[in-house]
């Protein structure tokens, strides 16, 4: 496959920075839990009662007529193949459970992967919205609506007093998780991250690595969502939200410029050693990988770099995963291939920049 | 770097354990990690909320007390009459088997929210229109029968025989709404 071909077929909209407040936020994610009153919830139900939830979602597709949704794709993962449900979980739009664990699993997908919609993961219905930059309310909206439809269709689980009824009780009431992921090397180099950390976790929210729970912060990013659901309007979870992380986006620049005043010609060699790193290497790991991205990013940012888009961090730690490496590959790869393949992929990604 | 116990390999997991406040750097390849079961970091394994919610229950910081089968009384079960759920297997397993599971073990459910979400226990988000829009009516015919009964009470017949059209009216409106 070439690469023009393999990157269009593999980048999703949100990938791309032009959302506000890129040069440190990548995405904004909103996931709304749902569950059908007159089924027993994903955790304790039968084959059958799985495959009865997804003919009744498959059912009302059709009448599914708002934008995003309109030519949305049906995806059964029991009809995927083991990598194609890989490369679904390394873009974020399922999670490994569904792709693994499901019964009667699935997935609808809009066709900009700005919304998909699993069935029978935990809950019977996940709605999730990603959009690029520090856009909740936008995503909020969008889920909304997405939510409104299949509601006209579809008899929700919910009472008055405890909302939204959900399989796992940290979800219960508004069933919403707002998580934006950000880039934050200026808060890793001046150690400032372990105390902000620590103060986060106090507000009621968690932060985590790029691939959610117990994941490492691969190339500096970091994902701080809510933990609070219950007794909360959603308005009020992603106004709090948007408050802690415009902090975090100031205390971010701030570390930046302080590192620029105080070691300049060493920042700037640390950026350009990590982009020989990523046009020269043959052979490269997905951590070192990720270390040099956010490098070469910080000093794209910060006008070191001029010849390469900004979208390249976020392209680029999702493509040289795994899955991916082994979808552009066409086939298997052992650990010590993936690490020839990445470093090919990014060798080729960064030459189409600087050609063009 | 090379693998720390095959001596062979190049190390691909690299992580930290922390044992009694003693580090260890770990530095393993693919192969004896999944020989020595590190990458075992399932949702259903360790130091997870399923465990924790166990601990949860519990008003009584006594650690012996957690451990017990029957964190309330030993031979009461609790048990949901919709999808057989037992409290004891819901603390266990943290999920909720089905919609119905909330009524039935309702009483032992507010300390838990009120732990779980930083001392809230009532929804106060999104109502669903549909599902919502007969909750709304439902709320105002309660209010409405109140009042009819006072009215009644005070021998105040006219107006309470406007009050009367009025849930008649909102019933007629629940009726047609599908529920």
């Amino acid at each position: 496959m070439s690469i023009e071909r393999f990157l269009n077929q593999a980048v999703s909209s949100w990938m791309n920075a032009d959302g506000p407040q890129a040069d440190i936020i990548l995405t904004s994610r909103i996931r709304l839990a749902r569950n059908l009153r007159d089924f027993l919830f994903p955790t304790v139900f039968t084959n059958e009662e799985a495959n009865e939830v997804l003919r009744k979602v498959e059912n009302i597709m059709p009448l599914l007529n708002i934008h995003p949704l309109q030519d949305a794709e049906l995806l059964k993962m029991d009809l995927l193949q083991q990598l194609q449900k890989q490369v679904l979980v390394e873009k974020h739009l399922i999670s490994p459970n569904l792709a693994e664990q499901s019964i009667g699993g699935a997935c609808i997908l809009s066709p900009n992967e700005e919304v998909s919609i699993m069935i029978n993961e935990e809950d019977h219905i996940r709605i999730q919205c990603i959009l690029s930059g520090l856009q909740l309310q936008e995503a909020l909206e969008l889920a909304n609506a997405v939510d409104d439809q299949l509601e006209e269709h579809l008899d929700y689980a919910f009472n008055e007093v405890q909302g939204y009824l959900t399989s796992c009780p940290t979800n219960v009431g508004t069933g919403l998780r707002a998580s934006v992921m950000l880039h934050l090397p200026g808060l890793v180099m001046t150690r400032q991250i372990r105390q902000l950390i620590s103060s986060i976790n106090q507000l009621g929210f968690t932060v985590r690595g790029i691939y959610g729970e117990g994941s490492e912060a691969l190339g500096n990013i970091f994902q701080i969502s809510n933990q609070i659901t219950l007794g909360k309007s959603e308005e009020d979870i992603i106004l709090d939200l948007n408050n802690v992380v415009g902090q975090i986006v100031n205390q971010e620049r701030s570390a930046r410029e302080a590192i620029v005043r105080q070691s300049e010609i060493q920042l700037e060699d640390r950026v350009y050693r990590s982009l020989g790193v990523l046009m020269n290497s043959r052979i490269i790991d997905s951590k070192e990988a990720a270390n040099c991205l956010s490098d070469v990013r910080l000093g794209i940012d910060l006008g070191y770099i001029k010849n390469i888009s900004r979208n390249i961090l976020n392209e680029l730690m999702i493509l040289t995963q795994p899955g991916f490496l082994q979808q552009y590959a066409g086939g298997g790869l052992r650990p010590f291939e993936r690490d020839v393949r990445r470093a090919t992929l990014i060798r080729e990604r960064l030459r189409l920049e600087t050609k063009s | 770097m090379i693998c720390q116990e095959c001596q062979k390999r190049p190390a691909t997991l690299h992580y930290t354990k922390i044992i009694n406040g003693e580090k260890i750097e770990m530095h393993l390849c693919e192969y004896c990690a999944k020989e020595n079961n590190v990458m075992n970091f399932d949702q259903s394994s360790g130091f997870s909320i399923n465990n924790l919610l166990a601990g949860l229950f519990n008003l009584n910081p006594n650690i012996e007390h957690i451990n017990k089968e029957h964190p309330f009384s030993a031979n009461q079960i609790i048990q949901c009459d919709n999808c057989g759920m037992t409290l004891d297997r819901f603390l266990k397993i943290g999920r909720f088997g089905c919609a119905n599971c909330y009524e039935a073990f309702s009483e032992q459910l507010t300390p838990v929210f009120r732990r779980l979400h930083g001392g809230n226990w009532k929804h106060n988000g999104k109502i669903p229109k549909r599902a919502g829009g007969t909750i709304n009516i439902r709320k105002k015919i309660e209010i409405l029968k109140e009042t009819l009964q006072t009215l009644v009470e005070r021998e105040e017949f006219e107006k309470a025989a406007e009050v009367r059209d009025e849930i008649r009216f909102y019933e007629k409106q629940l009726q047609e709404g599908g529920e």
